[in-house]
């Protein structure tokens, strides 16, 4: 063989060489720590280790939300996957012992993916996948004890959340799905009560058996939430709403304890409610849209009707009217074109401010309000804000609604947001309702404001400073407006959560109501409205209500709101505070008729169950 | 085989020169590497079952390649005729219904239940042997073959990589045609000739695949060469399977016996065409680099040893052995790296299998008997 061709060929086999070490070295060095990162993505598996979620109290420690264990049937999806047929028998037969199908089974157990329907198993297969939540002890023994009829079936005690209450406060307390808290409380200190999942990382081999726990980080369990609410004056507040609207015929309402003084929420009720029980077992989708999620005490909105005046005497007290002063209170006042009555059109004569609340004329601020429009004041807008209306309160509940304070830009906004469905409803109407009056009025409505409309008008302003003409308040908001002229003047950033409290005990950090900012008004403004309030009930708007009501014991200061809703029976409210114990209590009846009938005597029946406790204490 | 080992005392010949001592250690040196990687890429089988037969087959390939070093070429000579028939009707075997399919590909014949060989091993043993007859035995006076002889020896290849094909097996076609153009290049065959062949497989090559000759799972392999990310549950999972177990190796690997992703099993086939994954894993760079260098300077021995040889014949044969042992390497350690499309071949000496084991000591065991012959004495 000739040298050259010697030198080819050994030439070759050094460039393969080369070309092999050179490659080898770039995988294993040059990017070895990528690959390194990458088989154990290959090879690891994570579990997680489900921490147990952290029980929710009352002010005394009585448990609100706790946990329970039941039993449950999970399932090893690696270790059927293994079973010759795929752990089809041993569903088949678990099926059997649960009285379902073994497709029933199945569907629970596969995995989802982009083209598996539901229901499937979201989670990772390498968990224990629950099959059967709802499953009585007996049944929970059948099963362990024949495990050998059953490979790669478990069963084991899971927490659950448990409401040792009922359905009291559930909106307030939230709910858990998963692992995950939703609504209220449980979503609100979801991150402080869920604590900290663990996780088992386990090695696996290329056909997903487990070979070995890599390493394991216990769980943390969840800290408990102490809340300032008292489970006792709840349970006051739910009885006296639901009997408040069955007494009234009302759809819907809310009941709101407040700490005056601190902004500490020891109440909050609302209807329709419902079970929190239910989340344990699972929701079918139809059942979760029957159930009434909405809460009522912040997240519902009502016309607050003439428990507004506070803030309208505050308003005028800021424009320079004298509330000593006394003014005429005439059946109606007529604004553009229009008369503005009196409820009940009653002519009242001569009064101060002091009468006005607490007779509850409206003629009065009719013109206070058509004289401040006159001179394009935005004192009765500003001091409604400064009332904390209009921007959420900032709860510790998620979802809060903000409340509405209408003004001329608003206004004009939604003017031009709506012109042209106005437009179009002029011409066509309201076919679709059967009420043909309402559709009439509804369609001059529409005509007036397609052919120009959206100013803020002198009648307006009157409707505003009764609370109608779109003002909107939550119970919330209104129990703070009223604790704030309770506790003479701090408006708070209400707080359900007390203290969150880890499980050794110690206090993890302690919750206070912040102070959101200081009503407009002087402190001899608030005093007299304080006074004022403080007759409605004796010989006011709500003296029949509070008819016989021990004064001497609580003395109980309040205000009725009677609001119109077009179309509807009125809202009934009632908002009051006492000096001792220093709450506020606001009760409101959607078409709960007037506030002295419906809300009042609902409201009187909590500070009576709240004397109830002190008395018997 | 059994036709080539000789135990008639006829065969021995006492002409012949010291065996190449380096080339002997190297080979067992490959052969006990490949033991242990075998041992660990089937440590989590539960028993040694696949270890014991690889064990019993490096035996027998070594005690075959001890007795074929002892064989001068000359008395070899006289049954490559034989070999070469042999290796033809095997090979025929596997496409009859003697054969069995393994990986979409006929390439085993089963003697009995548990005693299968695949022939195109043996077949590049007796190619080697063949080719060297019409290249490397010249007429009178001649330096280098003639066309006669380079013809005869294409016909000779052509019609095994005929038969391959059928299987098919594309992995072994390519290891065959770089016997061929290894032996073509060491026999002397004039410039141009090889010029025209190599001009006329690339024209063949873009036929087959402009003529949809080339099987689509053939076009995926390249694809995923191309792009690792392409049809990841397929061939593209094997190789991106291949690199993470070698690239996590690092520099120093985990240890024998310690490679996680060997002992899950990631890599499919690790045993056996992916064996250098094992070496990667666990032996690290400085592991791996060592088997290649240890194949490379067998290699580098096998060419001078083509390059001494005593006769043409010698040389042909050993630079066709040579060609074979190259090229199944790197196409082998290329595929697990990612820079060769997955093709079926086993990484020689290391890689479990009785019949590519036997096959690899042999041609050592030729190489040997190449470099012990000495010329004809006048």
């Amino acid at each position: 063989m000739s040298r050259a061709r010697l030198f080819v060929l050994r030439l070759a086999v050094s460039a393969m060489v080369v070309t092999l070490l050179g490659r080898l070295w770039f995988l294993q060095v040059v990017s070895g720590e990528r690959y390194v990162q990458a088989a154990a993505d290959v090879r690891i598996r994570s579990v997680t280790l489900p921490a147990v979620r952290g029980p929710i109290l009352d002010v005394a420690g009585r448990p609100l939300v706790t946990n329970r264990t039941r039993p449950v049937v999970t399932v090893d999806a690696v270790e059927l996957a293994h079973q010759p047929d795929g752990g089809r028998e041993v569903l088949t037969r678990l099926g059997k012992a649960l009285g379902r199908s073994y497709r029933q089974i199945a569907e629970k157990v596969r995995s989802c993916g982009p083209s598996v329907p539901r229901p499937c198993w979201p989670g990772s297969p390498y968990e224990p996948i629950p099959v059967a939540e709802a499953l009585s002890v007996p049944a929970a023994l059948q099963i362990s004890e024949r495990q050998q009829d059953f490979p790669g079936v478990r069963t084991e005690l899971r927490p659950v959340r448990a409401h040792p209450a009922g359905a009291s406060a559930a909106h307030t307390l939230g709910y858990v799905q998963g692992t995950e808290g939703r609504d209220g409380l449980e979503g609100g200190y979801d991150r402080e009560l869920a604590g900290r999942a663990g996780r088992r990382d386990v090695a696996v081999d290329n056909t997903g058996r487990v070979t070995r726990t890599v390493t394991e980080v216990p769980p943390v369990p969840g800290n408990t939430l102490v809340t300032s609410i008292d489970s006792r004056i709840q349970a006051i507040a739910e009885r006296a709403l639901g009997r408040g609207l069955r007494a009234t015929g009302g759809t819907s309402g809310a009941a709101v304890v407040l700490e005056s003084g601190t902004g500490r929420v020891v109440a909050l009720a609302g209807r329709p409610s419902y079970d929190p029980g239910v989340w344990t077992d699972g929701v079918t989708a139809a059942e979760y849209r029957a159930l009434p999620l909405l809460s009522q005490a912040v997240q519902g909105e009502w016309a607050p009707g003439s428990t507004w005046k506070v803030a309208s005497v505050a308003a005028a007290a800021s424009a320079g009217y004298a509330l000593g002063a006394t003014y005429d209170c005439p059946a109606g006042y007529p604004i553009g074109g229009r008369t503005f009555g009196n409820f009940g059109d009653a002519d009242l004569g001569r009064m101060t401010m002091h009468g006005a609340l607490v007779r509850s004329c409206d003629t009065i601020f009719y013109r206070l309000a058509d004289q401040l429009w006159q001179r394009r004041s935005n004192v009765p807008q500003e001091t409604a804000r400064g009332f904390g209306f209009g921007v959420p309160t900032g709860v510790d509940l998620p979802g809060e609604a903000a409340g509405a304070v209408p003004d001329a830009r608003s206004k004009k906004a939604h003017w031009r947001a709506t012109r042209a469905e106005s437009c179009r409803r002029a011409v066509k109407g309201y076919p679709e309702l059967a009420d043909r009056a309402r559709a009439a009025y509804l369609t001059t409505i529409a005509g007036e404001n397609c052919r120009g409309g959206g100013a803020w008008r002198g009648g307006d302003a009157a409707n505003f400073s009764i609370g109608q003409g779109g003002v909107l308040v939550t119970p919330l908001q209104l129990a703070r407006a009223y604790a704030a002229v309770a506790n003479g003047g701090t408006l708070h950033s209400p707080r359900v959560g007390l203290r969150v409290v880890r499980p050794d005990g110690t206090t993890a950090r302690a919750i206070t109501p912040p102070v959101a900012g200081r009503l407009p008004a002087s402190p001899e403004t608030l005093r007299f409205i304080r006074q004022a309030l403080a007759q409605v009930p004796r010989e006011g708007t709500a003296a029949g209500a509070f008819e016989g009501f021990p004064f001497g014991k609580i003395a109980v200061a309040g205000k009725t709101g009677t609001a119109e809703s077009f179309g509807h029976r009125d809202t009934s409210w009632f908002a009051s505070f006492a000096p001792d114990p220093a709450y506020t209590v606001v009760v409101v009846l959607s078409q709960g008729g007037r506030g002295a009938e419906g809300a009042a005597p609902a409201a009187r029946e909590v500070w009576e169950g709240v004397l109830g406790l002190r008395e018997r204490r | 085989m059994i036709t080539m080992s000789g135990r008639r005392p006829l065969v021995w010949a006492p002409s012949l020169g010291p065996p190449d001592r380096v080339l002997t250690l190297l080979a067992l040196a490959l052969s006990g590497t490949g033991l242990l990687l075998v041992w660990s890429a089937t440590r989590m089988e539960g028993d040694h079952g696949l270890l014991v037969r690889q064990a019993v087959s490096a035996g027998a390939g070594l005690v075959l390649m001890w007795l074929v070093s002892r064989v001068d070429l000359r008395v070899l000579r006289a049954y490559v005729p034989l070999a070469y028939v042999l290796a033809l009707l095997s090979l025929a075997g596997v496409l009859s219904p003697l054969g069995v399919r393994v990986n979409g590909a006929h390439s085993w014949i089963v003697l009995a239940p548990g005693v299968q060989f695949q022939p195109s091993e043996f077949a590049k043993v007796a190619l080697a042997l063949a080719f060297a007859v019409p290249l490397g035995e010249l007429l009178d006076g001649r330096r280098r073959p003639g066309f006669g002889g380079v013809l005869l020896a294409l016909v000779l290849a052509a019609v095994p990589i005929a038969l391959i094909g059928l299987q098919p097996d594309l992995g072994t076609m390519v290891v065959f045609a770089a016997m061929v153009a290894g032996a073509l290049l060491v026999s002397g065959a004039p410039k141009r000739w090889l010029l025209v062949l190599a001009l006329g497989a690339a024209g063949a090559a873009v036929a087959a695949w402009r003529f949809g000759l080339v099987r689509p799972y053939q076009v995926q392999r390249l694809l995923v060469l191309a792009d690792p990310g392409a049809d990841p549950g397929g061939v593209g999972y094997n190789s991106a399977q291949a690199r993470i177990a070698i690239g996590s190796g690092g520099l120093y690997g985990k240890g024998l016996f310690n490679g996680e992703q060997t002992a899950g099993h990631f890599v499919p086939e690790q045993h056996t065409d992916f064996i250098f994954t094992v070496a990667g894993e666990e032996l690290g760079f400085a592991g791996a680099a060592l088997i290649v260098l240890a194949v490379f300077a067998l290699l580098w021995r096998g060419l001078s040893i083509a390059r001494r040889s005593a006769s043409p014949y010698g040389t042909v044969l050993a630079g066709s052995l040579v060609s074979w042992l190259a090229c199944q390497t790197f196409m082998n350690v290329g595929m697990t790296l990612g820079l060769v499309p997955v093709v079926g071949v086993p990484l020689p000496f290391v890689s479990y299998g009785g019949s590519a084991t036997v096959a690899g000591l042999l041609a050592v065991g030729l190489l040997q008997a190449v470099h012990r012959t000495k010329a004809m004495q006048p």
